[in-house]
């Protein structure tokens, strides 16, 4: 048996896929949802082979979803019009299908799907793919993060700095620290370079945090955040914390 | 209102300097033909003072009322009128205030003085009509090119407007997902889309038209929506019956709606109720919008977004006004007023 969820918050375009599924005997829904936080939860309870997500849905976007998931499904995204995506999920999905969508072009992405599985095709993301389609104009505005499983959405505006931790990246804001498995790298080339400046190998700091630069050995510097917190500022840091504050 | 020609500072410091060389030259004529030092200072001091200040009067009068290019008339009355309050200020001050031998050749000098006063307070009144009028092309030009970008902003907002991708797309899907098993709904959604559809396209950004007619138009937008997201929208559209016939710009409720839409439904999981209700005021008409709102997950108010400076925008140019519309948040639910003076 093949397990297939169908993830989109309008009934009625779920309804059509639990339709177009129904000629394939051998693959049965476990579940429906219509939103990412139902859908992550379905996806850790059930481990489907294959999701047909909606990028557009309330709380978190399909992208958002499928970031907190450790080892996301086959997909085949079906939305009805993402200028962003389409060109970043041309790269990875199983297949996309824009709505409204004919049986017969339904029928094309899982027969194109099932032979991948017969074929032993990797059908599986690579993280880095993932992150260059996920960059819809909305993470430029928001982190998604799990912590005790529970799913937390935290503003950019909000976060104080990001720190380096082995292969995770620790978000500090004020209502605690988060952890994410991302690089350094990936958010800062995310995240707005006029807000959150690099002044580290290890650190991204908000400017908006800093109250005071201080001197600390030769040629290098600490910054003092608003929180009293202090980070070091490497060379190359100091020179570009300066462009950005127009010092 | 334009900026006081005194308003810069250098301008100010310019003023009082004048006025003080201005004094002292008329202080030291008075010496030159024979005053005591004493009097020649309180002559020139009580006159310029009063003069300085009928000076600031004009420049603040004129600041608050330009006359129009033709009222040259006006302008002269203006400034005998001046000229002779200043003169009977002056007299009276003297009078009042200096010894008998000041006051008296002050009142054998008084054709002169006045003629001062006149050519002065002239002096004064065109180059604070010069300024007014200066100040008031800059502004106007700066209104212009502000009111040629909006309505480029406006096209493209139209533009995007008929085409609404997501909204189409998505509500093509769900006829076609009701085809099968339910065709007679699939028609009357494929009716429901055409008339809202057809609506958008002949309705032109300048007409206005009855509240009825717009609130026709958003029920069809709004129960396209329900279909899409079967129970968990309910819309209730309310008005007092003397509101019905009120008009207001074409599309203008639109944007507020379909912000309404955006956060309480696209971006919940919940049941929802948007409230729409209008009002008749005294030559007013008031809507408001109610969408509940995800507090954790967007800021309404925040990030009003195009939809909502665009309303605010199309208000400020035809009304001239800034607090038409008026958005507020309390709890979770998000309310949007528009208030339309009727004409």
């Amino acid at each position: 048996m093949i397990k297939a969820i169908i993830i989109d918050d309008e009934p009625l375009a779920r309804n059509i896929v639990k339709e177009y599924l129904q000629d394939y005997s051998q693959i049965t829904v476990v579940a429906e949802c219509s939103d990412g936080f139902e859908g992550v939860k379905a996806l850790m309870q059930h481990q489907p082979d294959i999701i047909f997500l909606d990028i557009q849905m309330p709380k978190i976007n399909g992208f958002e979803m499928l970031e907190l998931v450790d080892h996301p499904p086959a997909v085949i995204f079906i939305t009805a019009f993402d200028e962003y995506a389409i060109r970043a999920f041309d790269a990875y999905a199983v297949d996309y299908l824009l709505k409204p969508f004919a049986k017969d072009r339904f029928d094309k992405a899982i027969q194109k799907w099932l032979n991948m599985r017969n074929d032993n095709t990797p059908q599986r993301f690579s993280p880095a793919l993932l992150e260059t389609a996920a960059q819809t104009p909305l993470q430029n505005s928001r982190i998604v993060v799990k912590s005790n499983n529970k799913i937390k959405i935290i503003p950019v505006h909000d976060i104080q700095y990001f720190e380096a931790a082995d292969d995770y990246v620790k978000i500090h804001t004020p209502l605690g620290t988060h952890l994410k498995n991302k690089t350094m790298q990936y958010f800062e080339q995310l995240l707005d370079a006029r807000q959150f400046v690099r002044t580290h190998r290890s650190y991204i700091i908000n400017i908006q945090q800093i109250t005071r630069l201080e001197p600390y050995e030769k040629e290098n510097y600490t910054a003092l955040l608003t929180t009293g917190v202090k980070i070091p500022v490497s060379k190359t840091g100091y020179m570009k914390l300066k462009q950005v504050l127009g010092l | 209102m334009p900026a006081s020609a005194l308003s810069p500072t250098k301008y100010k410091l310019f003023f009082a300097f004048f006025w003080i060389v201005w004094a002292a030259i008329h202080a030291w004529v008075l010496q030159e033909w024979g005053y005591s030092f004493e009097a020649s200072w309180v002559d020139s001091a009580v006159s310029n003072m009063w003069l300085a200040g009928i000076s600031l009067l004009i420049i603040t009068s004129l600041r608050y009322y330009l006359p129009r290019k033709e009222s040259f008339m006006y302008l002269s009355l203006m400034c005998v009128g001046f000229a002779g309050i200043w003169l009977g200020c002056t007299k009276l001050t003297i009078d009042y205030a200096a010894d008998q031998s000041i006051s008296n050749t002050f009142n054998q000098s008084m054709p002169i003085r006045f003629a001062i006063a006149l050519l002065i307070s002239g002096c004064v009144i065109l180059l604070s009509v010069l300024w007014y009028t200066l100040e008031d092309q800059k502004e106007q030009e700066s209104r212009k090119s502000e009111a040629e970008k909006m309505s480029r902003d406006a096209e493209l907002y139209k533009l995007r407007q008929q085409l609404q991708p997501h909204f189409l797309f998505n509500s093509l899907n769900s006829i076609s997902a009701l085809v099968i098993n339910q065709p007679g709904e699939a028609r009357k959604m494929i009716q429901q889309l055409s008339d809202y559809l057809r609506s958008t396209l002949k309705k032109e950004d300048h007409m206005w038209v009855p509240l009825s007619e717009e609130l026709q138009y958003l029920h069809l937008y709004l129960e396209i929506e329900k279909v899409r997201f079967g129970h968990r929208l309910t819309a209730e559209i309310t008005n007092d019956s003397s509101a019905l016939a009120m008009k207001l710009p074409a599309m203008l409720l639109q944007p507020i709606v379909e912000n309404a839409i955006k956060f309480g439904l696209y971006d919940t999981t919940e049941d929802i109720t948007i409230q729409i209700y209008a009002t008749a005021g005294d030559q007013l008409l008031t809507v408001t919008v109610k969408n509940p709102f995800d507090p954790e997950i967007s800021q309404p108010s925040k990030g009003t977004g195009f939809g909502l400076r665009s309303v605010q925008r199309r208000l400020s140019l035809l009304f001239a006004r800034n607090d038409l519309l008026v958005t507020s948040a309390t709890g979770n639910i998000f309310i949007t007023q528009v208030k339309i003076p009727q004409q």
